[in-house]
């Protein structure tokens, strides 16, 4: 009896001093899950730099694994839900595809903190954190405008969502705010990942008689086409100047890292609370790759706009604005609302495209 | 401007006529791989690979040709030796296809790639219209050619060819025979890879000179629909590959064009085309099953 009293306690004390050292071994997870490849050379890559990011800083106290192509779909809610089962304490889904799946999972795991990239359904664990990629991509329809010789861009769109069309607005904005009469074309290429259609959709354009290439879609293939065919072009997500030296006039370049190393400060202090994010220039969560390719005097056109973005004077959405068939959507000096923005079903004047429904 | 369309029609339907064409002969021979788009991007990581380190991009060809092939050993052994599930195993071999390609060329992502750059036919090309289109390509699209003569000329007029077509139509009979079906059915396989291979390659050298993971996105599973789509046949997958490569190359300059159709159903059009074309031409069903190897995917295990 005595011996098994002393065998219990010592396994009791063997069992404590177990769970101890596994708690401050232990760190909260921070996962991740991907769209795409982490070495897609766009999107998905710039949120896996930002998760690089957040493991410098934070390394000691937390872990960041993550979950890579991982398709928009069924398939999702079941990777997430593995995420969420496996001990995850936050997890980001960073496409906007995952968030019907995002949602039912978070619904089914209260404690464990969600944020969703680019989407609009929010709940009490349910976070959303967005881009203004609208800004930039403003700021390249400026140059656009400066630097093509017949005033004809062409832009490669994936899925005819509120972000993409808002986005072929704002460029087309910029454009005719240097030159009235710019036009754009439009190519839905129904996919965000496949290196030989987008550079089929880019061909297709260039054959067009468009000079300047912009693409809403994730890999470098387009701006390889423009280098091949001596047109200059935009890149996406990251800087893709190695794909282009002499091509690329500058990029969008999604720096996520900053957010995700406050949002998992605030977890790790217990001050996160779900909220609607939407950062843009000025916080930081998107830059401009460096001016290049162009003439001095475009450079600090566009720099100048970028610093008014950021200071706030300028806002790209600002009237007077018609929609494509003539009528008027903003009044002189009338900003648009966040929320029309983010359910933007329209095109703008000057686009040359019928809309997808 | 048609030429044009042309030319990136050529590049589009390439790729997937190649890997098709590898296919064909190895369901000729009754064995059912559905791994081609993990042979495929095989070959494109081999190649891409391959010509980065060495400079040349026709040393990149033959190493997607070899990634290919070698690849798809590994379905050979397992289905044809071991006699596993061919359709599983040629699951498995797509997925792990997929995910060693990543493995392999993370360390090229983002490199700038090399292009396998046009040989032009110095009279030919300088034909009005079609020369510049048939003969100032690359080589994989003149190999593609070639390919279908030859492996027409394989299956339907050689004796070997004969002894194939035998196998994949009742392989028991064709070994009460004393042809080796094993030997047979490794070989006709590792023809199926090498031309994934060469299929990879094209997209990681002449395509999209690149290497992304997963670049083929989803080219192999059209290749294989191909097959059935031509019935087995060499000339009538060629223009299967055509026809859908210039479907969907038409649609993009539609959009560019502001036709103003909508673009959902716009891109659908390559596959509606497909099944609009499938429905006629299996309309016949006795040509149909005169043509459909009658031992594609079952397993066969000597009895001595």
């Amino acid at each position: 009896m005595k011996k098994l009293v002393i065998a219990l306690a010592a396994s009791a004390a063997l069992l404590g001093g177990f769970a101890n050292g596994a708690q401050a071994q232990e760190k909260k997870k921070v996962c991740f899950i991907y769209v795409g490849s982490k070495t897609d050379g766009g999107w998905t890559q710039a949120h896996d730099r930002g998760r690089q990011e957040l493991d410098k800083a934070l390394g000691d106290k937390i872990e960041t694994p993550f979950l890579e192509s991982v398709p928009e779909g069924p398939d999702a809610e079941r990777a997430i839900e593995r995420m969420a089962r496996s001990g995850c304490a936050m997890v980001y889904t960073t496409s906007f595809g995952f968030m019907d799946a995002t949602a039912k999972v978070a619904a089914k795991f209260p404690d464990v903190k969600f944020e969703h990239a680019t989407g609009f359904k929010a709940g009490p664990n349910l976070a959303t954190y967005n881009s203004r990629f609208y800004e930039g991509r403003y700021i390249q329809g400026q140059i656009a405008a400066k630097m093509s010789k017949k005033g004809l861009a062409g832009y490669i769109a994936s899925f005819p969502i509120p972000e993409v069309v808002m986005g072929i607005n704002a460029f087309e904005l910029g454009a005719k705010s240097v030159n009235p009469n710019f036009k754009l074309k439009v190519v839905w290429a129904n996919t965000w990942f496949d290196p030989g259609k987008e550079a089929d959709a880019a061909k297709a354009l260039i054959d067009q008689g468009v000079d300047i290439l912009t693409q809403h879609t994730d890999t470098t293939a387009p701006m390889q086409v423009a280098a091949e065919r001596g047109i200059f072009a935009f890149g996406q997500a990251s800087d893709m100047i190695a794909a282009g030296p002499k091509t690329q006039l500058t990029a969008i370049v999604d720096t996520w890292g900053a957010y995700y190393i406050k949002r998992t400060k605030a977890l790790l202090d217990g001050s996160w609370k779900s909220e609607q994010i939407w950062d843009g220039l000025k916080d930081g969560i998107l830059t401009m790759a460096p001016y290049t390719n162009m003439p001095d005097d475009v450079k600090a056109m566009a720099e100048e706009t970028e610093a008014k973005i950021k200071s706030g004077e300028l806002h790209p959405f600002t009237g007077p604005i018609n929609k494509q068939d003539g009528s008027a959507w903003l009044k002189a000096g009338e900003r648009s609302d966040d929320g029309t923005l983010l359910g933007m079903n329209f095109y703008v004047e000057g686009v040359d495209d019928k809309l997808p429904k | 401007m048609f030429e044009a369309i042309l030319l990136t029609v050529i590049t589009a339907a390439t790729p997937l006529v190649v890997a098709a064409l590898g296919e064909l002969v190895t369901e000729r021979s009754g064995v059912l791989n559905l791994g081609v788009e993990g042979m495929m991007i095989m070959g494109a990581v081999s190649a891409f690979a391959a010509a980065q380190l060495t400079g040349s991009p026709y040393i990149g060809v033959l190493a997607g040709i070899a990634g290919g092939a070698i690849f798809s050993l590994l379905f050979a052994f397992l289905t044809l030796t071991l006699v596993a599930n061919q359709v599983a195993t040629g699951l498995a071999l797509t997925i792990l296809g997929l995910g060693l390609s990543g493995q392999l060329g993370e360390a090229f992502v983002g490199k700038p790639g090399i292009k396998l750059q046009p040989i032009v036919f110095p009279v030919l090309s300088d034909i009005p219209f079609l020369g510049r289109v048939l003969f100032s390509q690359d080589l994989i699209f003149y190999l593609s050619i070639v390919l279908v003569i030859g492996i027409n000329w394989f299956l339907f007029r050689s004796r070997t060819g004969l002894k194939m077509r035998a196998i994949g139509d009742n392989h028991a009979s064709a070994h009460a025979l004393g042809i080796n079906v094993i030997r047979t059915r490794y070989l006709a396989v590792m023809f199926g890879g090498a031309c994934a291979g060469l299929a990879g390659a094209q997209l990681s050298l002449v395509y999209t000179p690149q290497w992304v993971e997963n670049m083929a996105a989803g080219r192999g599973w059209i290749a294989l629909a191909l097959v059935v789509f031509a019935s087995w046949r060499p000339w009538r997958l060629l223009a299967g590959g055509y026809l859908f490569g210039a479907v969907t190359i038409g649609q993009l300059h539609a959009q560019a064009f502001g036709i103003g159709v909508p673009s959902q159903l716009l891109s659908a059009l390559p596959y509606a085309a497909t099944i609009v074309v499938l429905v006629i031409i299996s309309h016949n069903r006795r040509t149909t099953l005169i043509n459909t190897p009658a031992s594609l995917g079952k397993p066969f295990v000597p009895d001595r």
